[in-house]
């Protein structure tokens, strides 16, 4: 039976029969380290697909090259296990031939913003309909422990004895930099807000972005620790919602304001300041945006999670689509005889 | 004064000028009007990688010679008959090529002392007697158009820019070509323009009847239309034909076409004609780089389209990881490669045939892929829609390699009908019952199962996969059992495509094999060596991987091998270590076509040798 389908893959309309995690899981073993965070991605994932009401076979996981990337084999959807880097370049051609699909790519720190980085700037800037989900390790695990463009500049690893030289990216200011229209961060040991982040991420059109800090057990173990465990966890993180004023601290004691562009940590507690002085949350400002992900590399500030930034645009498959209907209402479906036979012709009897 | 008038079989003209000259106009109107006029003919455009370089230069140089003929000709001609030299730069880079005793039309404005400076000149050519051996015709061309211009009001730039069509007014007029097709492009192309439009047939009516009242002209020449079969016939450049061919495939299959492409020198106008056929439904994606471009095809490749990508040989380079994904997911894929002089960025607007190796052998792995290669202008739409035919009935990226020198050249195209096309089958399983991602039909392709197909949800990727299941497996021995596979796969595909059919007797002395655009050329001197007596047989190969079945006992039949090509002799390589027979290589990279004399000299030394 033929359903009508619209570009994110829901059905509209149709009684589907209620599909549940386990049908969302391969018939293949998964083969991450035990203790790996992304088991827990795997599962928020095959948890909070069935409430999107979409067929399986709509769905279409693509990745590149990494632990992250052999994601596409633990889903028992259609899947693309591709090269190095190019999972959204594979992604977006297909997206764009076949916009009924709901296009997802599982991807690294390495394989994203390394290899693949400027594919990924591009996905960005083109605004196609798809989910990108960066498991941010913060370091190259299957090739065994080398820095990545998420390590902490003075890595020590095996490829930087001595410690790297470089400064790493910041996954959500290079999004935004690049024209990103939906910006999210969440973390592992967070299934509830992992769920949360991905569903938003999915209702969304257009290219979302979600970065997911995930623990590497064997190469970069406890690189998130403080942001994860309960006793340090309220202090160094902010967890963001729209229309919300960004307080953190064990006991919400703590806030953040604005003085002109410089954000400041404020306490609530000494008499100084009101909760009216707090940032309230605005996802539709870039330059909100902007500012609240630079708390991650800010000395003092707590990292933030949620959704930085949601603003809808035109989608790049759908103006792909319009220009083809227009051109055949102008020329009229192309007639490949006459095509053949265009121009400057002459016979020969 | 009475004009004589001399019937030729063929002519050959050079237009040669500055790169901001309009040369490849004059030229492509030339052609137009001779094609209609109903010549044979074959063009070639050659022109720098500069866009305006630099007025005067030797390396700003533009030209484009085209031979026209009343019968089959396969060139463009070795030597021109007529030189159109716009400034003395133009004249010094192609005097060389000019036959003995041939035409020289001189722009005599532009020998002024710095042009004669910058293009090497000591003294005045046109004035010093060294031009002695050739029919020297010094025209005010600058003058004569600035005159002919003069009452429309025009700036001095603009009135200067009309110089080419005075110039080939004149040929014209030497050549007995009617006005009328020129007129009317002009008038069409500058329609929001008319006084543009205005000066340049001004310009153009000028140089006519200035070929007619001189008294410099003492012969016109007629070449009569030309014997070709019958039908309807259009001019065609290989890019053309190409972006033609890969459409019609796509229509022929029913699957719609999407080209993921990034913009090289001599590619990009394959995207650019795609890109305007959107009313065909076609898709065109102009990617970030050329790895985005095939990765992108790639994906519309597993989503069910008719996925294709064009590219030149750097952009072919930065394809290859992804040519092995291709050919490990086992999904149809079309890569034109359209060659130019390389290696690195090499010469981008000349001609090579210096990819061969890179198409076969330039991956990881052992990693087979099908190549074929176009002949001529026109036999790019033909070879374009083989590789769909064969991309999608063994589900396989297959390689399509043209040259700058077919891209960019134009011949007459008798015009197939849609109809008279074969039908590309492209079908996609559905069938659940019994279905596994890697099993396998009698061509050894793997089903096609598209996204969005209910109960057959699989998973494709780079890791070598097992046979039947295609899950990822490392074992050993399935590893070389697939090797082996994916190598049989292809090879079987000499089962589906023509056997090897030699010109001239199946046997004798020396066969001559070309591969790509030196068809015209070895085409050429087969007939020149016929005419003096000489017998020479002749292969064209279409199909380079996997060879025609039957190569082997062709190979055997003469003494004498002789393969001619546009580098270091890869054809040759690949026919030595597969027949171990003792091909001899004629082998040239100068980013430029071979001349038909090159090869006739080649055979006539081999045949007399000993």
């Amino acid at each position: 039976m033929e359903t009508e389908t619209t570009t994110n893959g829901t059905v509209e309309g149709s009684a589907q029969v209620k599909l549940t995690a386990k049908d969302y899981a391969s018939d293949q073993d998964v083969r991450w380290c035990p203790g790996c965070g992304d088991y827990s991605i795997l599962a928020q994932v095959q948890r909070v697909m069935p409430s999107f009401n979409i067929p399986k076979e709509k769905t279409v996981f693509v990745a590149g090259i990494g632990c992250s990337s052999r994601f596409p084999y633990y889903m028992n959807t259609y899947g693309f296990h591709s090269i190095h880097g190019r999972a959204t370049a594979v992604a977006s051609g297909l997206k764009l031939a076949r916009p009924d699909l709901d296009v997802w790519i599982a991807s690294g720190d390495g394989d994203l913003l390394s290899i693949g980085g400027n594919h990924f700037i591009h996905l960005l800037r083109r605004n196609i309909n798809t989910v990108i989900m960066l498991f941010n390790n913060r370091i190259y695990g299957l090739t065994k422990g080398q820095y990545s463009p998420t390590s902490e500049h003075g890595k020590i690893t095996k490829s930087s004895p001595l410690g790297s030289l470089e400064e790493p990216f910041n996954p959500l200011t290079l999004a935004l930099g690049a024209g990103a229209s939906f910006v999210a961060r969440t973390m592992d040991r967070d299934a509830k807000h992992m769920q949360d982040i991905i569903a938003k991420a999915h209702a969304f059109k257009g290219t979302s972005f979600v970065e997911t800090f995930q623990n590497c057990n064997i190469y970069n173990d406890g690189a998130f620790l403080m942001y994860t465990e309960k006793d340090t966890k309220p202090e160094h993180t902010v967890f963001i919602e729209h229309g919300k004023p960004l307080v953190f601290g064990a006991k919400k004691e703590l806030g953040i304001k604005l003085n002109g562009f410089r954000p400041e940590v404020i306490s609530l507690e000494d008499g100084k300041h009101t909760i009216d002085d707090v940032i309230v949350h605005d996802e539709t400002s870039r330059e909100l945006a902007m500012i609240i992900a630079q708390f991650t590399d800010m000395k003092d500030f707590p990292v933030p999670f949620g959704v930085l930034y949601k603003v809808e645009r035109p989608v790049y498959e759908d103006q792909m689509e319009q220009q083809i209907i227009d051109a055949k209402e102008k020329l009229g479906v192309g007639d490949l005889e006459k095509l053949l036979f265009a121009g400057n012709t002459w016979e020969i009897k | 004064m009475e004009k004589t008038v001399e019937v030729l079989k063929s002519a050959t003209i050079r237009f040669a000028g500055d790169s901001g000259d309009g040369m490849q106009i004059a030229g492509s109107r030339f052609t137009e009007t001779s094609a209609f006029f109903g010549n044979d003919l074959s063009t070639f455009p050659d022109f720098p990688a500069e866009i305006r370089a630099p007025a005067g230069t030797l390396f700003g140089v533009s030209g484009f010679q085209i031979q026209f003929s009343s019968q089959d000709i396969y060139s463009p001609g070795d030597e021109p008959d007529v030189l159109i030299a716009m400034n003395p730069a133009a004249l010094k880079v192609n005097l060389k090529d000019l036959r003995q005793n041939g035409t020289i039309i001189a722009n005599e404005d532009a020998f002024i002392e710095k042009n004669l400076q910058l293009a090497g000149y000591k003294t005045n050519p046109l004035e010093d007697g060294s031009l002695a051996g050739y029919k020297l015709i010094k025209v005010p061309i600058t003058r004569s158009t600035n005159n002919a211009v003069q009452e429309l009001g025009l700036t001095a730039k603009e009135a200067n820019r009309c110089k080419n069509f005075y110039a080939l007014g004149i040929t014209y007029w030497l050549y007995d070509r009617p006005l009328e097709i020129t007129m009317h492009w002009l008038e069409t192309k500058f329609s929001k323009k008319p006084v543009i439009a205005e000066a340049n047939i001004k310009a153009l009516k000028a140089g006519f009847y200035f070929g007619e009242t001189a008294e410099i002209f003492t012969t016109r020449y007629k070449v009569a239309p030309a014997n070709l079969p019958k039908g309807i016939y259009r001019n065609i450049t290989g890019n053309h034909a190409a972006a033609l061919g890969i459409l019609a495939a796509s229509l022929r299959s029913g699957l719609p076409l999407f080209l993921g492409s990034y913009p090289i020198t001599p590619a990009s106008d394959i995207l650019h004609d795609l890109a305007g056929f959107k009313n065909f439904g076609v898709k065109t994606f102009q990617a970030e780089d050329e790895i985005a471009a095939i990765c992108a095809a790639i994906g519309a490749a597993f989503g069910g389209s008719l996925a294709f990508t064009s590219t030149s040989g750097p952009g072919m380079a930065l394809k290859q990881e992804a040519v092995g994904l291709a050919v490990m997911v086992e999904l149809p894929l079309v890569i034109a490669n359209i060659q130019r002089g390389g290696p690195s960025t090499g010469l981008p607007t000349k001609t090579e045939q210096a990819d061969l190796f890179q198409a076969i052998l330039g991956r990881n792995g052992e990693c087979p892929v099908p190549v074929v290669a176009a002949s001529t202008p026109a036999d790019c739409f033909m070879m374009m829609f083989e590789a769909a035919r064969l991309a999608c009935k063994f589900m396989t990226p297959v390689i399509f390699l043209s040259d700058g020198y077919l891209a960019n050249g134009a011949e007459p195209w008798r015009i197939p009908h849609a109809s008279e096309l074969p039908v590309i089958e492209g079908d996609f399983r559905t069938e659940k019952e019994g279905y596994q991602p890697y099993m396998r039909d009698e061509f050894l392709a793997r089903p096609w199962v598209k996204p969005g197909t209910p109960g057959m949800e699989h998973r494709i990727g780079g890791l070598e996969k097992q046979h039947i299941t295609g899950n990822v497996s490392y074992d050993t021995s399935n590893h070389e059992f697939m090797v082996n596979l994916r190598a049989q796969k292809v090879k079987n595909i000499e089962n589906y495509i023509p056997l090897a059919e030699v010109d001239g007797d199946p046997e004798g002395e020396l066969l001559i094999i070309g591969w790509g655009s030196t068809y015209g050329a070895i085409t050429s001197a087969r007939e020149r060596l016929a005419a003096k007596g000489y017998k020479v047989s002749r292969l064209h190969m279409k199909y380079i991987n996997p060879f025609p079945k039957n190569l082997g006992d062709v190979l055997k039949r003469f003494k004498k091998i002789l393969i001619p090509e546009l580098n270091l002799g890869q054809l040759r390589a690949i026919i030595r270590a597969e027949y171990l027979v003792d091909a001899i290589g004629l082998n040239k990279v100068q980013g430029l076509p071979f001349k038909a004399s090159e090869i006739e000299k080649k055979v006539i030394e081999l045949l007399t040798e000993n």
